[in-house]
Parts: structure tokens; sequence; C-alpha cells
């Protein structure tokens, strides 16, 4: 394994089995009446935020906590940043004070590779701009693999044949890049359903333009949030004419299959792009897939930072 | 200070051929096959054996940011001259976009004074097509070209308003003196990092697309055929833009253009580094644009080869890619990677770093001179078979972001002559 999980690309498709594999390891842990245990005792974690996500932040804290490691965090608004001290002047200070990994997310793309450059500490990409978000990616592909009880492993098994719709805004949504490079590394077919003003300059992807032509022919229904800002970009002329061609509205909810696993990576725009109430969705997985964040960042930290040994997975710990 | 420089192959407008050339106060005073050092005041006459090496006119770079008056922590005008002197350069026009802007007579002298106390090399200030660059009123053009202003521009930024842009050539077509377009639209571009593609679709930046060039340089064209006024299009970075200059100068319209070294070497695949080295504006491009660009300069469509010098305080480039300002230096390896980059006689890549860029400053009277006798010395001697590498360390610029440290470059300036006197000798600033 690396130091450091940057992209999925990166990661590679042997990288992401093995990762799904040690969830499992981590999902045991987290059904324990204590689900806590010594792995990474003695090891510091830093989450350094540069762009403020709650969720994605204690998702990585409780991973880490679970795994006995020490957290802290650092939240930094751009605005601070701009008082003269560079990205590098703030993360070698950081790394000054001593700690194995740092948890980085940033709203411009690529500076986790900087990060990465500059440090010789661990980096996991939390998120960055609009390029990668791994973590997601291989979330979902935990809870795909779950929910459809694939056997999916370092061994063998894939997703061959499940047809996988990404909807909404491709273009700024590192999500749907890192969702998107998980799936396909993993057999599925990936079409994007979005207008082309959502939609990178270039790329090589199936496209359909309005959520009506497949959705009656998806396994797995992929909703991106929809940022009010885009409107004032003019990449779309109404938030209602989105919904209309692209949300998940009660005719289309009644239109898709009961096994259709619907998915969000949060926060939802109820009304936008979930017109309907997710939990009236047979196939919402929205929920496992905030559960199995936890599983899964246990994991990227186990196998990054940990003695690689199983038994430390064994006892609990009182510490 | 009087200079024999011995055994040379001589390179200019004439031709080549093998000679000596001897120069007093500032003068080419003999040339000759076989010329001797003068046997009576030996010593006083500085020997120069270019034996295997090329004297041609010294380089002029029509696109360099000094940073002074404003960021002297980036770069002086001495230590850009310094530069420029090691790169081979004799002049070197300086971009208007200094703090205060180069848009009144006493910026415009500030800067020409500070080059003359430098004593490194011909700084010949832009001035800016409108005040302050903010696109809204037109600077003083006839006050600047008493002075002497040749070139103006507002780089750094296309001017956007093309009724404002139409009232610039109209009225520059009377003072015999060039607009020079930084072309970009920039509603095309607002927050874009990279060039427009695959690449940055992949890399989840966002993009700067040719169409923002083209347009402006067809506007640009369009409006020179409707003025007359001469046009100078600045960094020339795409395709597009090299067939829409050479249909307007098949169509006889009084049109030049330049490129950089970078836009004929780099290509935005390196953006996957997410260094902010590579982050340049108009920024790297496809390597079919690379390729267009070098036939441009090729065939003639591209006239000069321009730095587009621009320093940058290290702190400034350690940031995110979006935060970070764009530009990379250029001054001293312009003519090693060009050499290692164009498929050109020697004489076309000396042409397009010399006589041609001189003519387009309206400085032809003075530099890219044919080495000739009465002619004033600014004469470069370069090896154009070796091969070297960028030390950071030696850098004479008060900055370090340049992409090319560790890329093999061919052709090096040993000696530059300025006025007659040495400014670089074995690839050593000499003062």
């Amino acid at each position: 394994m690396s130091r450091s999980l940057l992209s999925i690309t990166e990661l590679g498709e042997t990288g992401l089995r093995r990762m799904l594999d040690t969830s499992d390891h981590m999902a045991e842990v987290n059904r324990r009446p204590n689900p806590k245990v010594p792995a990474l005792r003695g090891k510091t974690v830093c989450n350094v935020f540069f762009e403020d996500s709650t969720r994605t932040r204690l998702s990585f804290e409780t991973a880490a906590k679970r795994l006995s490691a020490d957290t802290m965090n650092f939240s930094v608004s751009q605005s601070s940043l701009n008082k003269g001290e560079s990205l590098r002047d703030t993360v070698e200070t950081i790394a000054a004070m001593g700690v194995d990994a740092f948890v980085i997310r940033h709203g411009s793309s690529g500076a986790p590779w900087q990060i990465g450059e500059w440090t010789s500490i661990s980096v996991i990409n939390a998120g960055d701009g609009w390029h990668a978000h791994p973590t997601q990616a291989l979330l979902d592909m935990y809870t795909v693999r779950t929910a459809l009880n694939r056997p999916i492993s370092v061994d063998g098994g894939s997703f061959d044949g499940l047809r996988v719709a990404m909807v909404g805004d491709i273009k700024h949504s590192r999500v749907a890049r890192s969702t998107t490079e998980a799936f396909k590394l993993l057999g599925a077919n990936v079409t994007w359903v979005s207008p082309k003003t959502l939609l990178p300059p270039v790329h090589d992807e199936s496209v359909v333009a309005n959520l009506d032509e497949v959705i009656e022919d998806v396994d797995v229904l992929y909703l991106l949030r929809m940022q009010n800002e885009r409107m004032s970009e003019a990449l779309v002329p109404h938030l209602r004419e989105y919904t209309a061609r692209f949300g998940l509205t009660p005719e289309r909810a009644a239109r898709i299959g009961r096994h259709v696993l619907v998915m969000h990576p949060g926060p939802m725009n109820r009304g936008v792009e979930m017109a309907v109430d997710p939990g009236e969705l047979p196939g919402s997985v929205i929920n496992q897939q905030v559960t199995n964040g936890i599983n899964v960042r246990m994991a990227v930290l186990f196998e990054l930072l940990g003695s690689g040994s199983e038994n430390s997975l064994t006892g609990n710990t009182e510490s | 200070m009087n200079i024999l420089i011995t055994n040379g192959r001589l390179i200019d407008q004439a031709g080549e051929r093998l000679a000596s050339v001897r120069i007093s106060d500032g003068i080419i005073i003999e040339i000759g096959d076989q010329l001797a050092p003068d046997a009576d005041n030996s010593g006083a006459e500085h020997l120069i054996d270019a034996a295997g090496l090329v004297i041609s006119p010294g380089f002029v770079d029509l696109h360099v940011h000094l940073r002074e008056p404003g960021r002297e922590e980036a770069e002086t005008i001495e230590t850009g001259s310094r530069g420029a002197a090691l790169g081979g350069f004799t002049a070197v026009v300086a971009m208007p976009n200094t703090d205060p802007t180069q848009d009144s007579v006493g910026v415009v002298e500030f800067v020409r004074q500070q080059g003359k106390r430098a004593g490194l090399c011909d700084v010949y200030p832009s001035g800016s097509i409108t005040m302050g660059r903010k696109g809204e009123q037109l600077t003083p053009f006839a006050e600047l070209a008493n002075a002497g202003v040749r070139l103006f521009t507002d780089d750094g930024n296309g001017v956007q308003d093309p009724q404002l842009m139409r009232r610039a050539y109209e009225y520059a077509s009377d003072l015999g003196v060039t607009m020079a377009q930084h072309c970009e639209v920039e509603s095309l571009t607002a927050g874009a990092v990279m060039h427009e593609g695959s690449c940055c679709s992949h890399l989840g930046l966002p993009g700067w697309p040719s169409l923002a060039e083209e347009l402006m340089v067809h506007r640009d064209i369009e409006l020179v055929r409707l003025t007359g006024a001469s046009a100078h299009f600045l960094h020339l970075s795409t395709a597009g833009s090299v067939g829409l200059v050479r249909a307007a100068k098949a169509d006889g319209l009084p049109v030049t253009a330049e490129a950089t070294p970078h836009h004929i070497s780099l290509t935005d695949e390196l953006l996957a580094s997410y260094s902010a080295l590579y982050k340049v504006n108009p920024p790297l491009r496809t390597i079919e644009d690379v390729m267009a660009v070098r036939e441009g300069l090729r065939d003639g469509t591209i006239d000069a080869i321009a730095t587009d010098h621009a320093p940058h305080v290290s702190e400034t480039k350690e940031m995110p890619l979006d935060q970070a300002p764009p530009g990379m230096l250029g001054l001293e390896t312009a003519f090693g990677v060009a050499l290692a980059h164009l498929d050109m006689p020697l004489a076309d890549v000396v042409a397009a770093m010399s006589w041609k860029p001189a003519a387009i400053a309206g400085i032809a009277d003075r530099h890219g001179r044919p080495i000739a006798l009465g002619e004033p010395a600014n004469l470069v001697v370069i090896d154009p078979g070796e091969a070297w590498e960028v030390v950071p360390a030696a850098l004479a610029s008060k900055s370090r972001n340049t992409p090319f440290i560790g890329v093999p470059l061919t052709g090096r300036v040993k000696h530059t002559i300025l006025h007659g006197d040495i400014t670089v000798r074995d690839g050593k600033a000499q003062k």
C-alpha cells in the first residue's frame, strides 16, 4: 500500500478491492458492543479542512477514534490563508507538530497532491475541488456491494452488467469523477445524466440529457447535489426546470423498480434533485452510505497507518 | 572598451560567413578573415575566441515583466536585466503591468532610467493601452510616443470592449505606434487555471478554452482591416490563432505575432502534477497546438520568440492552482529552449529572437542590426551545440519559478556585448 490515498486512479483496482475487504473487517469491529480497537494507538491523525464539511470530518474523526488514533482538527477558512501564509507554510507548520496523517479537504483541485510533495506525511484526500473524493467512492462501492450482496474481493467478483446512472452536475463534482471511476474499475456500466452545461468539457462517458430516458433501465440511481450557485453562472436556467428534467420526482419514483438502489453523497437538496421523501423509497441506501463511510475510512486509515497485522483488530481497548 | 572577437560564424540578415569582429567605443570598426590582436596597445583590447561559436546581433525580447516598480520582491529592473544579458538579450520591452501602471511619462521614464542605471540591457518600456489597465479610458498615446514608447499593451489582460479597442487602433494609426494585444475574452476564462480539454476535465480544473484567445485574435484582425492600424499579437498559444494570423498576413494586413518558449515546448499534461510552476497565461496547450505554433514560427506566420518572463516569489507559487499567479521565468532559458524544440535553421531562430522583434519594437535602428562596419556593437556569441541544464541557484532572476529545471536544453549564450561593453563573458554576468 502507498502511504497516501489521493485518488481512485492512484489506488487502482487491486487497491480498491483490498480496501473493500478491509472494510468488511471494520464493519465487523463496528458491530461489536464496544466498537474500538487498539490498531492505531499512538498515531495522530490531523483533519485539515480548508472547506467546511462537518459530516466528512465527523466521519473521519469517528473512524480514527475507533482505531484508537489521536485526532486533531484544523479548520482554515480561505480568508485566513489570504493573510499571507502560503498553503505550504500552513501544512509544514502542522507537520512540525508531529502527525502521522493528514486528512485534507480543500476547495482547490490538486491541493492534496501539492501537500504530498511538500511533506513526508501520509495524505488522505477527503475531497479536493472538482477533482476527487476517493473515500466517497470507496463507501459507495462498499454500499452497493453490500446491498446487492456481490462477492467482490481481491480474489475476484465484479459489478459486470450493473447499470448505473449518475445524475446531475458532473462537471463540478469530485464525487462524480471518483465514483464513476470506481464503478468502472469494478465492471459496472455508468451513464451520465446531465445537460451539456454541467458536463466536463471533454470526456468519453456515455451521456443522456434527460432522466426519463434511462430511469426504467438502471440498477443504481445516483443523484448528485445541485448547488444553487450554478444558476448564477447560467449553467441551468432555473432549479424548477432542473428538477423537471433531472430530479427524482414522485412520478419518476413510481417508475423505478423496487430493486433499484437510490444513492446520494449528501447533503441532499430536498425538492431539487430529491423531490421525494427518500425514506419512502424502498431502494434508498443513503443512510447506509453514511454508516459505511465509517467502515471504509477506518479501512483506509488502517491500511495506510496500521502495522498491517489483523491482530491489532482483535481485542477491545479500554484506553 | 575595445574588443576583438575572433574566428566566429557570423549570422545576420546578410547571411552566414566566418569572420572576426573588432569593436571600439560601441561601434563595429573592422570585420575580416584574419584580424590579429592589436599589437600596439596589447592588454587594452579584450579578446574573445569565437572559434566554433556563432556571433549574431543581440537578442530582443518583446515581452518581459520586470516587476519594478511595485513588486520588487519578485524582480527588479537590475536583476531582470542581468537575466536578460545572460540570455543573450541586448534589449527588452518591459510590460506595463507595474504598480503604478506604465500609463504616464513619469513611470515610463523611471523604468527607462532604472534600465540605464543597471546598464546590462536596454530597457524599452511599453505603455498601457488604457489607464491603469482597467479597460476604460485610453492612455495619452502621443505623450508616451514622444517619450519614446512604441508598443502599447494592457498585457495581463486583453482590452475587452471592442468599441474602446477600435478607438485605440484608430487613434494610434496616426502616431506610428503599435497596439499589442493580450488575446483573452475574459468572460470565457473566469476562474480558469489551465487549457480547456481532456486534461482539465480529468483533473477537475476550470478550463481556459482556445476560443477565448481566438475570438479576440479574430476581432483585432478585423479591427486592423477596418482601421488600417498595425497590431501585434502577444504570446499566441493555439492552432486556431496561428491559422487566423496566417490568413490575415495572406490578406496583406499589418499584423505581427510572437510565441513564447514554453508554448513551443510544454503541454497541458504537465498540470497533472498540480504544480503551479506550470500555471501560465495563456495556458500550456495540447501537443497539436504546440506543433501548430512551431509551424507558425517556421513559416513566418509568427515573427518573434518572446519570453513573457514573469517572475513570482516562491510563496505565491506554493498555493493551490486557482490561487497561484500565472507566469514563469523565460529570459535565461529562451535560446536553449527554442533551439531544443524548433526544427528550423539556426539563422531563422536567431532572426525570430533578434532583428524581427527589433522591428516590431520599433528599435531596429539600434538593435538587431547587421554585423557591419559602423554598426552599434550589440552582439551575442552563442554555442549552438552546447547541451546544458538550468541550475536554480545560478539564475540571476530574483525568482525561481522556472519549469525547465532538469530539462535538457541545447544552445547556450557564452558572451553578450551591449553598446560595445561585455555584459556577459563565459556565461557570467560582468556586473
